[in-house]
């Protein structure tokens, strides 16, 4: 629905994934592109501008599945992921701050960590975020295990439906999950220019993203509080559906 | 540590590994019967060296592939390491340098992917691959949740296996007699019962021999 009245002109969506591929057909122009590294074993981080672009494919995905939603809106990536499993805790969370720090519009996150150790700095980055009028959209999971930040009631949490239309997202009256939106059979943008179908919450979350942005784009005065009850109001099960 | 202590903890970790490492197998196995798929593997993620490595390999593949190694952020696997998502990646065959990696690494090319991350408590160990499920059967979430439930069977038998290699590398670290008493105990209760009853007539000989001075 939103679709039909808004590009998402304006607002600024920033990937924190492994880096985009910069001219890739399906996301196009990208803002700018930065990269967090691990100095040595120290949990210091250093920030760079990436010109490396998208180290597995992962943050490419994404940007692509926003710039379809909301083909105007300003993309910015923030790569965290692809330099080795070790460290990435603090390379993640030294992302995550300066991406609340910039204020941008909507952060996207496709990942999520399991370490309790980083659980308190997370839950206080996304506090942060809030109160700072950026939107967190982060992909939950179903497996039985604790992980975060997505359990965090101050981000938009979002799962997987299996029905085809990018728009359609339904509210979950059953939390953690907050919202379900496409994730299964996506068409997602691959490494090299290419195309391949794709399933997970991973992709749900920048349709979710796409979404955000195309309200925000319309009704840029909106705090997260009040964009979750739009998006509660306008979800195909509850109000947008009719 | 004690002695005899120490050499019933190390016949434990000898004995367990290769059962952890048996219900790693079981698991692949299962998960591939159950999908109907070309192969499954279990990866383990190795700290030290930021490597996945091939643990269990059911199908395609089984039997060359344990022990190969690749850094953790590549390859789907990687995707879903980092990331903690599974994933499904379908139509990989289109991709002309994916197909030739995944020739070089595994000797053969799959059509589709199903990843899940092998979450235990806190600790990401891994990752459970299942790949090419039957080409006309659409993929729907019911299978990821499928998907879910033996990743988390997987990273139990995973956790189990590390520790038990963690336990078995202090004993070796302490020394070699822990190792051949816990070897010797393991072999003693796998025994036939006459061949038992022998063996341990031959220790109480050997301790009498020990005990003289």
């Amino acid at each position: 629905m939103w679709s039909t009245r808004s590009t998402g002109k304006g607002v600024r969506v920033c990937i924190l994934d492994s880096g985009v591929e910069t001219g890739h057909p399906l996301v196009g122009d990208i803002d700018r592109a930065v990269a967090f590294n691990r100095l040595g074993d120290e949990d210091e981080i250093e920030l760079v501008e990436d010109t490396e672009g998208d180290l597995c494919g992962h943050g490419t995905a994404c940007a692509g599945i926003v710039r379809a939603l909301a083909p105007d809106c300003t993309l910015i990536s923030a790569r965290v992921l692809g330099a080795g499993f070790k460290g990435s805790g603090p390379v993640l969370l030294g992302g995550l701050r300066w991406a609340v720090e910039q204020g941008f519009d909507v952060i996207n996150m496709s990942l999520s960590t399991t370490k309790r150790q980083f659980a308190g700095l997370l839950h206080e980055l996304a506090d942060s975020a809030y109160f700072r009028n950026t939107v967190l959209v982060a992909s939950a999971h179903n497996m039985p295990v604790e992980s975060y930040p997505w359990r965090f009631s101050s981000v938009i949490s979002v799962g997987s439906h299996e029905e085809p239309e990018p728009d359609t997202f339904f509210y979950n009256p059953a939390p953690p999950v907050e919202f379900f939106a496409r994730g299964v059979g996506v068409e997602i943008a691959w490494l090299g220019g290419g195309k391949i179908l794709s399933t997970g919450n991973s992709f749900a979350t920048p349709h979710m993203s796409g979404i955000c942005a195309l309200i925000m784009a319309k009704h840029p005065e909106l705090t997260p509080f009040q964009l979750k009850n739009v998006l509660y109001l306008t979800a195909n099960n509850v109000g947008g559906g009719r | 540590m004690s002695d005899d202590l120490r050499a019933a903890v190390a016949a434990g970790a000898l004995g367990s590994e290769d059962s952890y490492r048996a219900l790693l197998q079981s698991i692949v196995e299962v998960a591939r019967a159950i999908f109907g798929a070309r192969a499954s593997s279990v990866f383990l993620f190795d700290e030290p060296s930021d490597e996945l490595v091939f643990e269990a390999v059911a199908g395609e593949g089984a039997g060359d592939l344990v022990g190969q190694r690749f850094p953790s952020s590549t390859g789907i696997a990687g995707w879903v390491l980092v990331t903690r998502q599974p994933l499904v990646v379908e139509e990989l065959e289109n991709d002309p340098r994916f197909a030739r990696e995944a020739a070089e690494s595994t000797g053969f090319v799959p059509k589709g992917i199903m990843a899940v991350p092998l979450l235990y408590e806190d600790n990401a160990l891994g990752v459970l691959e299942v790949l090419d499920r039957p080409a006309n059967a659409a993929f729907s979430l019911a299978e990821m949740e499928l998907l879910g439930l033996f990743a988390n069977e997987a990273a139990i038998a995973l956790d189990l296996l590390q520790k038990a290699r963690a336990a078995r590398a202090v004993l070796e670290s302490e020394g070699g007699e822990a190792e051949a008493v816990a070897r010797f105990v393991s072999l003693l209760a796998d025994a036939e019962p006459e061949r038992k009853e022998a063996a341990l007539r031959l220790l109480k000989a050997l301790e009498e021999l020990l005990r003289e001075r």
